[in-house]
């Protein structure tokens, strides 16, 4: 078994007070906790530090955990020699056991051991997780497998690590941010407990041409500037394969052009759309010709862009 | 190790959640979720007929409830405070996304 040192993760001395030690925990929840934290390995790193919590917070849970000695963290240890019956658990085996296992075990063995032993309902563990899929794979629905080591609960009410893999069909209606819930795939219940449920958050890749709003996609749509004056039709790239769009003349930078239905399948009917933003592009290399023209261009053209700014200077006199 | 096939569920607005399923799937107590109502952290699709009957989002909300309660230790009127702040940075962080989503890709 792995040593943790509980009291490092804390940031604490080891003779530190019940109160200090929930001080240093309220700090790191507030840092890490993963409702409120924008570290991204703050998960992780609460995880640890409420698994510390658990047991410090518990003076008999804390005896026990004293009892066991002081290692480096990740040293390999054994508990001394009738531990377990120490801390009430006659049944006590470190093999194959994490530490936080170890003290959820003690706790459960108290239950085996009190009124009504073996018939104390105990739900399974849910299960949270993010699968990581691409826009594409949004759109079509897809398949994902996914590795989880999980806590469980084996036919004696003792909790161990289990690797366990799902296969999960993410059906069409995905976004970023969108959840699935898979009912009873999280961890098993323990006498006649309902099974736990496993719930996935879905995360897109970003698109080199697509951005995401909920089920809505934009684009930008580069126009050359006699495309965006006389109007044209242009072929657009969508997530269902390329269909023709008709830019309607006098079109400005910024102008959205919707295209209906275009975006992403939403979980229960319907589509997003798509929406392509008109850019105005020049060209950045240019023939005799095509200058030629641009010059006739500037001097048979009345149109001045920046006519407003007289306008406003005028009105401010 | 054997890998199980699994059907998925979209949790959204169309789903819906009783009142007792919504405590059972978020670890909450009846007493701890009809707080939660109370203090305006999750409602009812028709919060004047009984019984209530939720939405999908609303049992991701109760679950992060149920979350920060164990987290922060927290008594129910703060969960309620601390879930509904979330709920409005989350729309806050939407609307951004949405905002930047139309911004053309040089000026993001």
């Amino acid at each position: 078994m792995k040593y943790k040192d509980y009291y490092s993760i804390l940031g604490v001395e080891r003779s530190a007070g019940a109160e200090d030690i929930k001080k240093a925990y309220r700090k790191l929840a507030r840092k890490y906790h993963p409702d409120v934290s924008s570290d991204p390995k703050g998960e992780e790193k609460f995880k640890e530090v409420a698994e510390a919590y658990e047991t410090l917070k518990n003076p008999e849970k804390r005896a026990a955990y004293d009892q066991l000695g002081s290692y480096q963290p990740g040293q390999d240890f054994q508990p001394p020699p009738d531990w377990g019956k120490q801390f009430g658990d006659s049944q006590f085996s470190s093999e194959d056991v994490d530490l936080a296992d170890l003290f959820a075990g003690l706790a459960a063995s108290r239950h085996r051991a009190g009124p009504g032993a073996g018939q104390i309902r105990m739900p399974g563990q849910d299960y949270e997780i993010t699968a990581h899929i691409s826009l594409e794979e949004a759109y079509r629905g897809t398949e994902v497998e996914l590795n989880l080591t999980v806590p469980e609960y084996d036919e004696t009410g003792r909790l161990h690590r289990v690797p366990r893999t799902f296969k999960v069909r993410i059906p069409k209606g995905a976004t970023d941010g969108q959840r699935l819930r898979l009912a009873g795939r999280g961890g098993k219940g323990l006498n006649g407990g309902r099974d736990g449920d496993l719930y996935l958050n879905t995360a897109l890749h970003p698109h080199p041409l697509f951005r995401v709003s909920g089920h809505d996609l934009y684009l930008d749509l580069p126009l050359a500037p006699w495309e965006a004056v006389l109007g044209a039709t242009v072929e657009v790239p969508t997530l269902g394969g390329p269909v023709r769009l008709k830019v309607p003349p006098d079109t400005h930078a910024g102008q959205q052009l919707r295209l209906s239905r275009r975006g992403l399948p939403k979980p229960h009917g319907k589509e997003g759309d798509l929406f392509a933003i008109a850019q105005i592009v020049v060209p950045t290399v240019t023939s005799e010709r095509e200058r030629e023209l641009f010059k006739q261009l500037a001097e048979g053209s009345t149109f001045n862009p920046r006519g407003h700014f007289q306008q406003e200077v005028k009105s401010e006199s | 190790m054997k890998a199980e096939h699994t059907e998925a569920v979209w949790l959204t607005e169309e789903n819906e959640f009783s009142f007792a399923e919504l405590a059972e799937l978020s670890g909450l107590s009846e007493t701890e979720l009809r707080e939660l109502v109370d203090y305006g952290a999750v409602t009812p699709i028709n919060p004047d007929s009984s019984p209530w009957v939720f939405t999908g989002k609303c049992l991701l909300t109760v679950r992060t409830a149920c979350r920060l309660r164990i987290g922060f230790d927290l008594e129910p009127h703060g969960v309620a405070l601390m879930v509904s702040l979330l709920d409005r940075i989350h729309e806050l962080e939407a609307q951004l996304g949405s905002l930047r989503a139309q911004l053309p890709r040089h000026i993001r």
